[in-house]
């Protein structure tokens, strides 16, 4: 309270000094001008505040090696410009086509400086208003009950100059390196300052701290040079086409692997790098020991009473010495310009990097407070690609939705269609969509069932974490249940040990498609909307609680999902029966028997011809529907008597169904007396 | 057909209860154990009695005795008593003494001996009781080897007494088993035949050589006059077994025609107690003798499958139609009888055996699906029931003629429309099968445009080309919109088929409405010569003629002539002179001209209505015809009027004198408040399937129906014996309203359910994983009601345990056609009951 009400001392000091801003926007890499983007389109009063001269700084550096590892898919053989997003890793999402990031490199695995000229133009082009040379060094709140959210956030830049803001979104991206301290770290040198020139590491031995895409990228760069490079990490190499995660290893960057294999000298070792200790001998050659040595030691007997590991074990691994220790141990938010009232805190295990947040992208210990792009990524850690371009395009565009909903009363944007579309609307969808696909189990379609289901809202790539809270976050009602669209891998295909090549490894056949491995499309269906409790409750690695019923869409080579039989065929069967209707086409002549012989028409019919939008179909294609055994050929003024036994394959059915016509008049009256 | 089963199994427990009733020595033990005393001492005069003489225990009969003691229950059914008979060690009499007796049973009628039977005759129970009963009735059983001992026979028995002749492959069988005990019981009745001589059954004429299967005929000799004929048979038809013989001497015993005399609701035949229905022949007094001719020729051909019953009107005061001539009753509970008018004997014979192959059918469907339930599920579901998705499928190895068709891109979509006077653009999606469907139609109007100044036909695949989809506000496949001069768009909102397209994309070209500048544009407009464009094309014209000073409305007609573009031509009238122009047709302004068909006859309305909306209502109402003929096309606009139908039936043309009389009685429609129309089959070939739905036949036409559409949806059928003249109809309309007509048919008020169930992934996960915690425990004390097993009303069939509603399903399609499209009303009730009982 005492440090409150010192804040609010401190901004009635210096209020007349206060720019304001309905957003602010801290940092101009990726995420940051993708939200500048929305907000701008949104005609939102915002800026971005950047510490650099320039957007993207993070990227102006690192990687340092250059070599960007997002794909960047020049040919897809398909035009669809939503699709292609799918294979294009580094573009941010506008409207404008020069945007794409093919336009800027032509390489699989674009330089990192393609990156930089490409977030240069994307802030320019679009105009974004983006203060450079702005390195906010301080936030804290105002507390105001006028606020949107009872508070204001006040910025302090290094020139001391205060800005404040509704909103705040954070999107300084993980930029502080991570730096271990053990006996002997002095001797390290760290990923950000180390040389990238092979010809500095001719004929010396490397060990390398770290086992991720920089420790490795960083091997590759010298394997060519060294006597060899050893790799030392807590845990096991987790290879990205294993756990299909793209922040793990990722192939590109491999080669170690290889010569580790191989026996080509080099190594990976595992072992926890807080008990290392390194010791620098006379000849400046590094020594590894172990901590638990150096602290039975006395104090400065010098080098030599130092005891070594293989003194003890004669075969000890690393007992060979280094001429260099290289730290590459990855990047952590910055969590100290963040006022304690703030309540930023790390996450815990693994996700102690990113501050905690929902899954709506909202801080967990403020509201109003968002955190963008790579930041965010604690939401989908090791799981889908929110710590990516690719992924948190789509992610901020889900939080700009959800402040416009929130802030300014528009709802999610969504499309109402007849309930004739809604086969359709899935398989367009589960084909092109990219947010569905990039930000697989964490953004999901959604659809909202009309009553009586003769009609659906469609709203696209919804944050599912937050499910339960769907019609406050995104203005729309949900009573007449709703189904959630979205892409899951199968749940026990990924993972660091798995063998991801076993035979039989795809499934072929639509009754088993529950049992598919790859990325294919999964709809849930709900009478009604989950509540948080069950979505609390939810078993784990289930991105949603236990649904009334599931689809999943058979997984596909081409990820192709418009197969008649074996992808629409079932969904329409799983749709038909969570809505109890049948959702098949007919052609309008069997609209036109149905109007005359049944009280009730199908709802392709209601909707369609009667409306006078009926199907009339070429005489080619009634052809080949009379063959199917699926339309009756009226023409034929025969059908009454003794057809030739012949005709065609569904003869059989042919006579059946004639019985079936024959006796129906006495089974209306068997109805109409029974009701 | 179970509980028809029942029935007759009761009543033959009756008959077996006679025949078991044969007074018997209340013997405690079935097998009695005798020595050679006691048995030939204890052995009566009539009684037959079957005896095994046993030395001692001796290994090798073991079996033989096993089988011997089987058959001692069914036998002593007849009076026959089984005997073990111990030959005491010493004893060397006939029967014991001798080696290869001790091989054989005796069969005894009182002491006599009749026959001796090897063991290895007596194989089992079924070879025991033929064997003997064989034996006992060999007066009652001819067995005949020669086609000229049969017909001694029959000849013999002309006039006096029927016969059942059996063919069975070998005896010693259960079908002769089935026989002998069904001539143990009628054996005194009828003469009973057998024969195990292939060749005679063929000579019988049957025309099934099948000799591995026992067949029975039934020979009426007892009626056959003619000695030169042979007699009359019936084959039985369904598997000799005693229950089905029974049942068919049972049929061939009753009476060929019943009189009857009373409500036919109460009357119950032999035929009803064994399952089959009763068809009544209804009479007058004037036709009785006639009728009662009907009536047996009818049973005749029915013989075994229905009985026939003759019924006399003047003796029963029935509620139904005059003109009623047969009815059915069905031996099913609750279902009513069913009044209908036939024209031919043969369509009793249909009905009855269509009926009875549909029972046959189930039947056998429902054995099958017993066996391969798990298969069919499979196959079922995973088959395309979508007529137009797979008519798509199967099509699309053929290439489209598409040349004529511009096919647009992101690029190339906005300089496209510029070209361009109209430029029409098909949204699709190439995956899409509903817009594939119509890009088939589109390439056909593409081929009747050829060479059409001013008009571009394209197509945007929005699959490929997502962006200018979305940006033209396309939401659903397919969509067609046509853009005049690269602006203003106008979606085509009416059928997808080639000769709607056409005439929209052809009306479009003139605006609409068109100003018409002189009285002689008005007047060739009128006259469908102007514009010129158009003259060539068949169309409707309205004329909107106002004064100068009528603004408004004339704003109202120009707002209504947007919204009607394409489907209409609108033209406007606004000179000095319009007044003249109206009042050439009797109207003044603001007026309506409407000149249907090429100006021959012109109409006017006067406008009084003032809004566009109303305007547009007016229009489409009056472009409707008094008289239409309905088609696929035209008829979502009729049902819009909500009204009853009466409909006209016609193979082809209607006659010149039925169409002026409809004419009449539609032109008094406003007061009747109905659709008068007619349907030409020829034209609109699925009025057929209309028929055969309201009658079960395609009855004789032209036929008259009135169609309740939107209320119950009763139909009902005028008189085809009166002529279809306005004071007909009407009368027989006052009688419709009155209620005093019974509805031929109901339309089926069922719901549109899913045609089949789905993968149920949730319970294949659950089985396949269980220890996947899918189910929390607590979700389960926490809501219940939420778990699927439970959920009321069950109305996710997803949720449904599988096996129950494939079953429920599979005796719902019994056509695999559009698996569930065609009504299946009893069995759809059924799946309810079973949602509702889960």
């Amino acid at each position: 309270l005492g440090l409150a009400l010192y804040a609010g001392s401190l901004c009635a000091a210096s209020g007349a000094a206060f720019l304001y801003h309905d957003y602010c926007i801290i940092g101009a890499g990726p995420s940051g001008l993708q939200a500048a983007y929305f907000l701008q389109r949104a005609g939102r009063d915002y800026v971005v505040f950047e510490r650099s001269h320039a957007p993207g700084s993070f990227f102006a550096l690192y990687p340092r090696h250059r070599k960007l590892i997002s794909i960047n898919k020049q040919y897809t053989g398909k035009s669809n410009s939503e699709f292609n997003l799918r294979h294009d890793w580094n573009s941010l999402l506008s409207h404008d086509r020069r945007l794409l990031f093919r336009r800027y490199s032509r390489d699989f695995f674009p330089n990192a400086d393609a990156m930089v000229r490409y977030l240069e133009d994307f802030a320019s082009l679009l105009k974004l208003r983006v203060q450079y040379n702005t390195a906010i060094i301080h936030v804290t709140l105002e507390r105001d009950r006028q606020a949107w959210n009872s508070h204001y956030f006040l910025l302090t830049d290094q020139d001391r100059q205060n800005y404040k803001c509704s909103s705040l979104l954070v999107a300084t991206g993980t930029w502080v390196a991570n730096v271990v301290n053990f006996p002997g770290s002095e001797y390290v040198e760290g990923y950000e300052t180390v040389s990238i020139n092979p010809e500095d590491f001719a004929g010396q031995t490397v060990l390398i701290l770290g086992r991720g895409n920089s420790a490795f990228e960083t091997a590759e760069n010298i394997l060519g040079v060294t006597n060899f490079i050893h790799m030392v990490s807590r845990s096991r190499v987790r290879l990205s086409w294993a756990t299909h995660y793209v922040g793990d290893l990722r192939a590109i960057n491999n080669g170690l692997l290889d010569t580790y294999q191989l026996k080509s000298l080099d190594g990976l070792l595992e072992g926890n790098l807080e008990d290392l200790a390194i010791v620098k001998d006379k000849k400046g050659k590094l020594h590894i020991t172990l901590r638990f040595y150096l602290e039975n030691r006395n104090t400065s007997a010098g080098i030599d009473s130092i005891t070594l590991p293989q003194d003890e074990l004669d075969n000890f691994a690393t007992r060979a010495p280094y001429d260099r220790v290289i730290r590459c141990l990855g990047w952590k938010f910055d969590f100290s310009i963040y006022n304690s009232s703030l309540r930023m805190m790390p996450g815990k295990g693994d996700k102690k990097k990113y501050p905690q947040i929902k899954p709506s992208y909202e801080s967990r210990g403020t509201r109003g407070l968002f955190v963008l792009g790579t930041a965010s990524h604690s939401v989908d850690f090791r799981k889908s690609a929110g710590g990516f371009i690719h992924g948190f395009r789509y992610t901020t565009r889900a939080v700009h939705r959800l402040l416009e909903n929130r802030h300014h009363g528009v709802p999610w944007p969504s499309t109402v269609y007849p309930i004739t579309q809604l086969t359709n609307s899935i398989i367009k969808r589960v084909n092109e969509a990219s947010g569905l696909y990039q930000m697989f189990s964490v953004l999901a379609d959604i659809i909202l069932l009309r009553e009586n289901a003769t009609a659906f809202e469609y709203l696209e790539e919804y944050p599912v974490g937050v499910l339960a809270e769907l019609e406050m976050q995104t203005g729309r009602k949900a009573p007449n249940g709703l189904f959630v669209v979205l892409m899951e891998y199968g749940r026990n295909f990924s993972g660091a040990d798995k063998d991801v090549f076993y035979y039989n490894r795809a499934v072929g056949e639509a009754q088993h498609a529950w049992q598919s491995n790859f990325l294919h499309p999964v709809i849930y269906f709900y009478k009604r909307l989950p509540t948080e409790r069950e979505m609390r409750l939810r078993p784990p690695d289930w991105p949603l609680p236990r649904p009334d019923a599931i689809h999943h869409i058979l997984e596909d080579f081409l990820t192709d999902w418009t197969a008649p039989n074996a992808h629409i065929l079932p969904l329409r069967r799983f749709l038909e029966n969570c809505l109890s209707t049948d959702l098949r086409n007919f052609f309008a002549e069997y609209c036109f028997l149905f109007a005359f012989t049944r009280q009730k028409l199908p709802p392709f019919c209601r909707q369609g011809y009667m409306r006078m939008q009926g199907l009339v179909g070429s005489e080619g294609l009634r052809r080949h529907a009379v063959e199917a055994g699926l339309m009756e050929d009226y023409t034929r003024t025969d059908f009454l008597g003794n057809r030739p036994p012949d005709s065609h394959e569904g003869s059989q059915d042919q006579l059946l169904r004639d019985h079936a016509i024959l006796v129906r008049p006495l089974q209306h009256l068997v109805n109409a007396k029974d009701e | 057909m179970s509980a028809h089963k029942d029935r007759w199994v009761s009543s033959f427990s009756f008959l077996l209860f006679c025949a078991s009733s044969i007074p018997t020595q209340g013997s405690t033990r079935l097998l009695r154990e005798l020595s050679p005393q006691e048995y030939f001492s204890g052995l009566q005069a009539g009684r037959a009695s079957l005896a095994y003489f046993s030395p001692n225990v001796s290994p090798g009969a073991q079996p033989f005795l096993e089988q011997i003691e089987n058959s001692a229950e069914a036998l002593q059914d007849y009076g026959i008593s089984v005997v073990k008979v111990n030959c005491p060690k010493e004893d060397v009499s006939r029967y014991c003494g001798k080696e290869n007796a001790l091989r054989k049973a005796y069969l005894f009628r009182g002491n006599v001996l009749i026959r001796e039977f090897p063991t290895d005759a007596l194989f089992d129970v079924d070879s025991i009781v033929a064997n003997v009963l064989f034996a006992l009735l060999f007066n009652e059983v001819k067995y005949v080897e020669t086609l000229a001992d049969l017909q001694d026979i029959e000849n013999a028995l002309k006039g006096r007494s029927n016969m059942v002749f059996a063919y069975v492959p070998a005896t010693g069988t259960a079908e002769h088993r089935a026989v002998m005990e069904a001539a143990f019981v009628y054996g005194t009745v009828h003469q009973f035949v057998l024969t195990t001589e292939a060749t005679l059954l063929k000579d019988t004429g049957s025309d099934e050589p099948d000799v591995s299967s026992a067949r029975l005929l039934f020979c009426h000799c007892q009626r056959a006059t003619d000695l030169a004929q042979p007699c009359k048979r019936t084959a039985m038809g369904q598997a000799l077994t005693l229950l089905n013989i029974h049942r068919h001497l049972k049929l061939m015993g009753a009476p060929l025609v019943t009189e009857v005399a009373e409500d036919p609701e109460k009357v119950s035949t032999v035929h009803l107690q064994l399952g089959l229905p009763l068809v009544f022949i209804l009479s007058q007094k004037e036709t009785y003798e006639a009728d009662r001719r009907t009536a047996e020729f009818v049973a005749w051909q029915l013989l075994g499958k229905a009985g026939v019953a003759l019924l006399s009107r003047d003796l029963v005061d029935l509620k139904v139609l005059l003109r009623s001539n047969v009815a059915l009753k069905t031996p099913d509970e609750g279902v009513p009888i069913k009044y209908l008018v036939l024209e031919d004997t043969d369509d009793v014979v249909t009905l009855v055996e269509e009926r009875s192959k549909v029972e046959q059918i189930q039947e056998d469907e429902e054995d099958e699906e017993e066996e391969e339930e798990d298969e069919k599920e499979d196959n079922n579901q995973d088959v395309q029931d979508d007529q137009v998705v797979e008519a798509v499928s199967r099509d699309k190895k053929r290439e489209l003629p598409l040349e004529q068709i511009l096919a647009l891109t992101e690029d190339t979509f906005h300089s496209a429309l510029l070209d361009t006077a109209r430029t029409v653009v098909l949204f699709y999606a190439s995956w899409e099968a509903v817009s594939l469907a119509v890009l088939r139609s589109y390439a056909e109007v593409a081929d009747h445009l050829k060479g059409t100044r001013g008009v571009l036909l394209s197509r945007v695949n929005c699959w490929d080309w997502p962006g200018v989809c979305t940006k033209e506000n396309v939401t659903q496949f397919p969509t067609i919109k046509i853009y005049k001069n690269g602006e203003r768009a106008v979606m085509y909102n009416g059928m997808w088929g080639t000769e709607e397209l056409t005439s929209f994309i052809m009306l479009s070209r003139v605006s609409c409405p068109l100003k018409l500048a002189t009285m002689d544009e008005a007047e060739g407009y009128l006259r469908g010569e102007f514009p010129s464009e158009l003259s060539s094309y068949h169309h409707t014209s309205l004329l909107g003629v106002f004064s100068t000073a009528m603004s408004e409305a004339r704003e109202a007609f120009e707002e209504a002539g947007n919204v009607l573009s394409g489907h209409v031509t609108m033209g406007m009238y606004f000179e000095d002179d319009a007044l003249a122009l109206s009042r050439k047709y009797a109207v003044s302004p603001p007026a309506l001209l409407l000149a249907r068909s090429g100006g021959r006859s012109v109409e006017g309305i006067a406008l009084s209505k003032q809004s566009a909306q109303d305007m547009v209502r007016m229009i489409r109402y009056e472009l409707l015809d008094i008289f239409p003929e309905i088609t696929v096309q035209n008829l979502p606009r009729y049902l819009q009027l909500r009204k009853p139908f009466l409909i006209l039936f016609s193979d082809g043309d209607i006659g010149q004198v039925e169409s002026e009389e409809m004419l009449k009685l539609a032109k008094g429609r406003l007061q009747q408040g109905f659709v008068a129309c007619w349907l030409n089959l020829k034209k609109t070939p699925v009025g057929r399937g209309i028929l055969k739905t309201y009658f079960a036949t395609v009855p004789s036409l032209p036929l008259l129906v009135w169609v309740n559409l939107h209320a119950g949806g009763q139909v009902f059928h005028f008189p085809s014996e009166q002529s279809i003249t306005e004071s007909n109809v009407l009368s027989w309309l006052e009688k419709l309203k009155a209620g005093l007509e019974i509805p031929s048919s109901t339309l089926s008020e069922e719901d549109w359910k899913p045609p089949l169930p789905a993968y149920d992934f949730l319970q294949m996960m659950e089985t396949a994983v269980p220890e996947l915690p899918l189910h929390t425990s607590h979700r389960h004390g926490d809501m219940p009601e939420r778990r699927p097993s439970e959920s009321p009303g069950g109305d996710t069939a997803v949720q449904e345990e599988p096996s129950q509603e494939t079953e429920a399903e599979k005796a719902g399609s019994p056509g695999r056609d559009l698996r569930g499209t065609a009504p299946r009303l009893a069995t759809r009730d059924k799946q309810g009951k079973r949602h509702s009982e889960l």
